[in-house]
């Protein structure tokens, strides 16, 4: 990160950030229009410009393969558009989501507008629809395979209209490992979500989940890796109380709640 | 066409007049069962059963029924032809994809066809002549390509000839289709009369046969022809977009807007290409309609030019000025209503859905899908908060093998697609019982929900069936995944 950099080197990389932004917004997307969405936790916010993940592009996740990866990496999409204002377009093939489940992630089911498309192809069609109609913040997309072309459209589409995409890989049904996470695709970041146990100590009840969450690749150049404690209702993420700095006292109280 | 009265699981017939004697014309599944057939006489009929349940045919009501049917039929394709005396022709050519396939859009036919009360036999086929055969003789429900050799076994009957001719094929011993083809082609019109070679090229798809669309009621219509067939694709956007703007112009003048636009391009042979878009509320504004149309251009296929050209607006419906200017506080929505027009002509409109909450604890039963541009009406209910629930259902449940201490203990480990998982927390058990009010059999059932993390932090709603099996064991299955 930069701020363990040497002071004159720092200074410098900074301003060559700055550089580069100012030349990305200069392909479409006015400078105002330009804006974050914070995690609310430093750590998950300092590899970003200002701290916060970018909007009005696209971003992957995806889990490791497995049914459970893909519903790691969905719930932590769907965290990040209960976050933004207005309806939710989401998109996948097959049997989508369960909106039960959303409320707990901070996305309410009121706002989600759901298509079912018959194939990768459908959905990236509707994912782009979506996107270049301008009245949806965010549109949100299970895509299996998705090439550099394909992302760049979307991307183009999100540039346009500001609206944001998210996309989450959805492991191919054969069971064979998704090579798609090895292709090169266009998005601001790419994200890995995977189930971890959650805490030790609480074996009476199950604690809040835990996800071993990884930002292998980041249009910014930063990459990390941390575990997390799953979205809250109002969709934000923690860092695991005994795990992030805080005083005993609050620690105590998270431990309580947990216990719950 | 079905009288009132009579039972439905007693034999019953439909007799007409043939000079003299009284001829069965139909009859349903229980006749048939006991040996009575159509042209068999009553007295005939009687002898079998004496007290066989008799209506009096009556063709014309008979004729308007069948144009209702053919009417209802219209909201699976643009072009729908009655084929008198029992037949509707449903052209699925470009519009099965909006049901999710021809699998699907036969399903959705034969549930309109069930809830109408009636017992029908439906086959979907290249052709309009092998269609009929399929469904009136034959098992195959789903023919999308065929080879001209596929309808040999079917009897001679099956090429709609009359039965003049049909007895006089028969009484010569040729009784299937194979057998017509055998006999050498030039000797067929000579012998037979020149019907059967029509009949049978139309079945194989040797020679067209334009069908006679219905028209839908209260349907505003505009058709153009050309002197010079066209045939390029620009041509024929102009040609859509000039339709669409005449139309709508028409609409306009009355103060309407329409939900279903039905493009029909007719080519040189006499064959039909047609396009259908549909809009979730009444519209006729040229933009908008002619992007729906949009998507749909390139399966257009002019073969030889296209002569005419026909543009449909049904589902007309009161639109006054006021509700098609955008106004402000209204201009999300309809913004939003033009998307899931977009959205609803790529992947058909039951693909694109909201979601509302339903008071009750089954997982199954818990969402609905809702029209995506209602207007939220009454209050919807809440979404439980009060026990978790997983971000992915599995419908149905997948069975588990289960390993526990003791049968009414939470799950120690359990074996889901062949890799064994050791359960490191439960939480649970939630009991969810039947709705006995939903279903008779769910009375005496429960499921006993608990919630489990494995060694890796993976989540898994397993629930236990409450209702032990003959050797005094629990089923368990996986319902859903959590994050």
């Amino acid at each position: 990160m930069g701020m363990e950099l040497p002071g004159k080197k720092a200074v410098l990389l900074q301003d060559l950030r700055r550089q580069l932004r100012a030349w990305d917004r200069a392909g479409g997307t006015p400078a105002g229009k330009h804006t974050v969405l914070p995690f609310g936790v430093p750590a998950l916010d300092a590899p970003w410009p200002d701290n916060g993940l970018p909007l009005g592009t696209l971003h992957e996740a995806a889990g490791d393969n497995g049914p459970a990866g893909f519903v790691a990496a969905s719930a932590f999409m769907a965290s990040i558009a209960g976050r933004l204002k207005g309806t939710v377009l989401w998109c996948g093939r097959g049997n989508l989501l369960y909106p039960p489940a959303l409320a707990a992630l901070g996305l309410d089911p009121a706002r989600l507008l759901m298509v079912r498309a018959r194939n990768d192809k459908d959905v990236l069609a509707v994912v782009e629809e979506g996107l270049r109609h301008g009245a949806l913040a965010c549109v949100v997309g299970e895509i299996e395979r998705l090439d550099l072309t394909s992302s760049r459209r979307l991307i183009l589409a999100c540039e346009k209209s500001g609206a944001t995409a998210l996309v989450v890989r959805k492991p191919p049904r054969d069971g064979t490992a998704n090579r798609g996470v090895v292709t090169a695709i266009a998005a601001a970041s790419r994200w890995r979500v995977r189930a971890a146990p959650s805490s030790p100590h609480v074996i009476a009840s199950a604690g809040r989940p835990r996800w071993q969450l990884d930002l292998l690749r980041s249009h910014y150049g930063t990459t990390g890796s941390w575990i997390v404690e799953a979205p809250d209702a109002q969709g934000y993420l923690h860092l695991p109380a005994l795990l992030a700095d805080r005083s005993p006292a609050e620690t105590d109280e998270a431990r309580r709640r947990r216990a719950g | 066409m079905k009288p009132a009265g009579v039972a439905p699981d007693k034999p019953f017939v439909i007799v007409g007049q043939e000079g003299q004697k009284q001829v069965i014309v139909a009859v349903n599944r229980h006749a048939q069962h006991e040996g009575i057939k159509p042209g068999m006489p009553l007295t005939h009929a009687r002898a079998v059963v004496p007290h066989v349940a008799v209506a009096p045919a009556q063709p014309a009501e008979d004729a308007k029924a069948l144009t209702r049917l053919a009417t209802a039929c219209l909201r699976f394709s643009p072009l729908v032809s009655v084929s008198a005396p029992d037949s509707v022709w449903i052209d699925a050519t470009g519009v099965a994809h909006l049901f999710g396939g021809e699998q699907q859009m036969l399903t959705r036919i034969e549930r309109l066809l069930r809830r109408s009360g009636l017992t029908a036999r439906v086959a979907i086929a290249p052709t309009p002549g092998a269609a009929w055969a399929w469904s009136h003789y034959g098992r195959a429900r789903i023919i999308l390509s065929h080879t001209t050799d596929d309808l040999d076994p079917l009897p001679i009957t099956a090429l709609r000839l009359s039965s003049d001719v049909a007895h006089g094929l028969w009484r010569v011993g040729i009784k299937s289709i194979g057998a017509l083809k055998a006999l050498p082609r030039t000797t067929i019109p000579v012998r037979f009369g020149k019907d059967v070679l029509r009949r049978l090229d139309q079945a194989v798809g040797r020679a067209a046969e334009s069908i006679d669309a219905i028209l839908p009621p209260r349907a505003r219509r505009r058709d153009l022809s050309f002197a010079e067939p066209i045939s390029t694709a620009e041509d024929i956007r102009r040609v859509a977009a000039s339709l669409v703007n005449g139309l709508c112009v028409d609409l306009e003048t009355q103060q309407e807007g329409a939900c279903k636009f039905d493009l029909v391009f007719t080519r040189i042979d006499g064959s039909t290409q047609a396009m259908r878009i549909g809009t979730a509320r009444g519209s006729r504004d040229p933009r908008h309609i002619l992007r729906l149309f949009g998507e749909h251009f390139d399966t257009i296929d002019p073969g030889f030019g296209i002569e005419t050209a026909e543009l449909t607006a049904w589902r007309v419906t009161a639109l006054f000025p006021t509700q098609t200017a955008a106004e402000g506080g209204d201009q999300a929505n309809h913004d939003l209503a033009v998307l899931v027009d977009v959205l609803a002509n790529r992947t058909g409109a039951q693909n694109v859905y909201r979601v509302e909450p339903v008071a009750t604890h089954i997982p199954e039963r818990a969402v609905r899908n809702i029209d995506p541009i209602a207007a939220p009406t009454e209050a919807p209910g809440a979404w439980p908060t009060a026990w978790p629930r997983p971000l992915h259902l599995f419908a149905p449940p997948e069975p588990v093998e289960v390993t526990a201490l003791m049968p009414d203990y939470p799950p120690a480990q359990f074996s889901w697609r062949g890799r064994m998982r050791k359960v490191r927390i439960a939480d649970g058990p939630e009991r969810i019982f039947g709705e006995w009010w939903q279903r008779a059999g769910e009375a005496t059932e429960s499921r006993d929900y608990f919630r489990v993390e494995d060694e890796n932090g993976e989540r898994y709603w397993l629930f236990r069936d409450g209702r032990m099996t003959a050797d005094r064991n629990y089923r368990w299955y996986l319902h859903g995944l959590f994050p």
